[in-house]
C-alpha cells in the first residue's frame, strides 16, 4: 500500500494524542485523593490501590458491575438468536419488502435514544419490567438486532451455496442444518457479532439509566450519581472507569480485525 | 450469485421483525399520541391538535425557541466534527504501517477510544481538562492560555469537539483503512508505470477506492453526532448556560425533567423525522452507489 511522506510522525503523534487521556485517567485511579487535588505529578508518588478496594467492597459500587453485566448479556443473547435466522434469510433469499425492511432496521439503529427514553420509560412501566436487567435489555434490542443481522449476513454469505444444498440432499433438515452446519461454520462470525452486542450495550448510558432506578441500577448511572451527591471523589472516579474499559482492552486482541466490520453496520 | 425469491423468509425474518417493532413501533405509538394532547399531570389528558408542533417551531415562543437554537448547535457541532474528522481519518488510513506487528498494535490502540462507555469518554475529558487536576487545563493554563471549559463557552465548545475527536475519528479512520486494504498491488504498479504523482494515485486510485466506506462513515458520524448526549452532559451538562446544550440534551431536559410530555413527543417527531430523512438520503445515495458500481464492474 502506498502511503504518505511523514506517515510515522503522523500515526505516533495520533496515538499519543489517543493515549494521553487514558494515561492521565489510569495515573489518577492509583492516587490517593491529597495528592490528586494537592500537587500536579506525573506518575503516583504515593500509589495507592484504596480506590479498588472500595469499588469491589462497597455493595453500591460493585452491584453496579453485576447490573450492567446482567442487561449487556440477555441483550447479547437475545440479539443474537433473533438475527442468526434473519441473517440467513437475507443473505440467501429475496423476499416480498425485504428492502423495505432493511432500511426499516437502519432507521432504528440511527434513532435517538433521547427519543426513546420516555416513551420506554412509560412501556416498562405498564408491563412492569421497570427497573429489571430485561427492561435494558430489550430497549437495547433496537440497535443490537439490526447490528446483529447485518454483521451475520456477512459472514452467512461467506459461506457457500453449495454447502446448504449438499445438506439438504443428504436429508439434513432446516434446522438440524442450522445447528449442525451454519452455526459452526460462522462461529467466529457469531463470536464477533456478540462483542459488538455487548460493546454497544456496555457503552450505551441515557436508556440504561432512565430504565433503571434501584435495584438494576447500571454501573454508569452509579458513577453519575454517587460521584455529584458525595461531592469530587477524582480517584474513586477514575478507578470506577478504569474498570468500565477492561472488557472492551480485554476483548480488543482478538476483533481487532472486525472493529471496521462492526462498527459499519457490517457493509466492509 | 442470484439470490431465490422465497416467500417463507420471512419466518427466519419475523423474530426480528417481532422484537425491533416490539422496542419500536409500540413507544412511537405514545409519542404520537402525546405530541396531539396536552396533560396537567394525574393522567389527564386534552386534546391539543397540531398545537405543540406550531409551538416548536415558531422562534418566538419558548419551547421553538429553545429546539431551533439546539438544533442549530447541534448542526454546527456535527458539521465542525465530520469537516475534521473524516480528513484526519483518511490521513490516519494512510499513514498505517504497511506490515508487521506495528499493524496490530495501531489498530489496537485506534480501537481503544471506541470500546470506552459513552460516560467514560465524558469522564476521561472532565478530568484530563480540569484547570486544577487535568494534565490538559493544568498545561494549557501553565503555557498562559486561560483554559476553563467549565466557565468559557469558548473553552466548552473546543473540549467537546475535541473529545469529539478523540473518541470518533478512529472509526472513520477505520474504515478507510479497510477500504485502502481492498485496493490490489497492481494498481500500485500500473500508476508506477505511469509515473502517476502521489496525489494523483491518491485522487485516482485511493479516494475512489474508499467512496462507498467513506459514504458509510459520514452517516455514521453525522447520525451519532446528531444524536449526541452522554459525553457533552458529562462534561459539560450542556453549559456554560445552554452554549452546548444539543437537541437531544434539550430532549431529556424537557421530557424526563420536566414531565411536558406534549412538547417533548412533538419535538421527539421532528427530531426522528429529520433523521429519517437523512438516513433515506444516505440509503438511497449508497444503494445506486453499489447497483452503479455493480453494472460498471459487470462491464469490464
Amino acid at each position: 500500500m502506498h502511503s504518505i511522506p511523514g506517515r510515522r510522525m503522523i500515526i505516533s503523534a495520533f496515538l499519543v494524542f489517543l493515549l494521553l487521556p487514558i494515561y492521565w485517567l489510569v495515573n489518577m485511579s492509583f492516587k490517593t485523593n491529597e495528592e490528586i487535588v494537592s500537587t500536579m505529578t506525573l506518575w503516583p508518588h504515593h500509589p495507592t490501590l484504596v480506590h479498588y478496594m472500595r469499588i469491589f467492597t462497597d455493595e453500591s459500587w460493585y452491584s453496579g458491575y453485576i447490573n450492567s453485566l446482567k442487561y449487556v448479556i440477555i441483550n447479547t443473547i437475545i440479539s443474537i438468536s433473533v438475527a442468526l435466522p434473519a441473517a440467513y434469510a437475507f443473505s440467501r433469499y429475496r423476499f416480498l419488502g425485504d428492502k423495505h425492511l432493511f432500511f426499516w432496521l437502519l432507521s432504528n439503529r440511527m434513532a435517538p435514544a433521547a427519543v426513546y427514553a420516555l416513551p420506554f420509560f412509560n412501556l416498562y412501566s405498564a408491563i412492569g419490567l421497570f427497573d429489571t436487567p430485561w427492561a435494558v435489555a430489550l430497549a437495547h434490542c433496537i440497535f443490537n438486532v439490526p447490528l446483529a443481522v447485518w454483521i451475520l449476513e456477512g459472514f452467512v454469505s461467506g459461506v457457500p451455496r453449495e454447502i446448504d444444498e449438499t445438506a439438504f440432499l443428504d436429508g439434513y433438515s432446516f434446522p438440524r442444518f442450522f445447528v449442525k452446519i451454519l452455526v459452526p461454520l460462522i462461529a467466529s462470525g457469531i463470536g464477533v457479532a456478540a462483542f459488538f452486542c455487548f460493546m454497544f450495550s456496555w457503552v450505551e448510558l441515557l436508556l440504561a439509566r432512565t430504565l433503571t432506578s434501584v435495584a438494576a441500577k447500571p454501573i454508569s448511572a452509579v458513577m453519575t450519581r454517587t460521584v455529584s451527591a458525595a461531592g469530587m471523589d477524582w480517584g474513586l472516579l477514575a478507578a470506577a472507569g478504569v474498570l468500565t474499559i477492561i472488557p472492551g482492552a480485554l476483548v480488543i486482541w482478538f476483533v481487532r480485525n472486525y472493529i471496521a466490520r462492526g462498527f459499519a453496520l457490517g457493509r466492509v | 450469485m442470484e439470490k431465490t425469491v422465497n416467500q417463507k423468509a420471512w419466518l427466519l425474518v419475523l423474530p426480528v421483525f417481532l422484537v425491533v417493532a416490539f422496542s419500536a413501533i409500540i413507544p412511537m405509538m405514545t409519542v404520537v399520541n402525546y405530541s396531539l394532547q396536552d396533560t396537567f399531570g394525574n393522567n389527564q389528558f386534552f386534546w391539543n391538535g397540531v398545537g405543540w408542533f406550531k409551538e416548536l417551531l415558531d422562534p418566538s415562543t419558548d419551547l421553538g425557541g429553545r429546539f431551533l437554537a439546539s438544533l442549530g448547535r447541534n448542526l454546527f457541532f456535527s458539521a465542525v466534527i465530520l469537516a475534521i474528522e473524516v480528513p484526519l481519518g483518511i490521513v490516519i488510513a494512510l499513514s498505517m504501517p504497511r506490515e508487521g506487528w506495528q499493524v496490530a498494535a495501531c489498530l489496537v490502540i485506534l480501537a481503544l477510544p471506541l470500546l470506552i462507555p459513552w460516560n467514560v469518554v465524558g469522564t476521561i475529558w472532565q478530568i484530563f481538562g480540569r484547570p486544577d487536576i487535568g494534565l490538559l487545563g493544568y498545561a494549557l493554563n501553565s503555557i498562559g492560555i486561560d483554559y476553563n471549559y467549565v466557565a468559557n463557552e469558548f473553552d466548552a465548545w473546543a473540549t467537546v469537539i475535541v473529545m469529539d475527536v478523540w473518541h470518533w475519528t478512529s472509526l472513520v479512520a477505520l474504515l478507510c483503512y479497510a477500504g485502502l486494504k481492498s485496493i490490489p498491488d497492481a494498481y500500485y504498479q500500473a500508476a508506477q508505470i505511469d509515473g502517476a504523482s502521489r496525489w494523483a494515485v491518491f485522487t485516482a486510485i485511493q479516494l475512489p477506492k474508499m467512496n462507498r466506506v467513506l459514504l458509510i462513515a459520514v452517516l455514521l458520524r453525522f447520525m451519532d453526532s446528531f444524536m449526541i448526549y452522554t459525553e457533552p452532559f458529562v462534561v459539560t451538562g450542556g453549559g456554560p448556560g445552554n452554549s452546548t446544550t444539543f437537541i437531544s440534551i434539550e430532549l431529556v431536559k424537557i421530557a424526563l425533567g420536566q414531565f411536558d410530555l406534549g412538547k417533548a413527543a412533538a419535538m421527539s417527531l421532528v427530531y426522528n423525522l429529520i433523521i429519517l430523512i437523512v438516513c433515506w438520503v444516505f440509503y438511497t445515495v449508497m444503494t445506486n452507489a453499489g447497483a452503479a458500481r455493480r453494472v460498471n464492474e459487470g462491464a469490464k
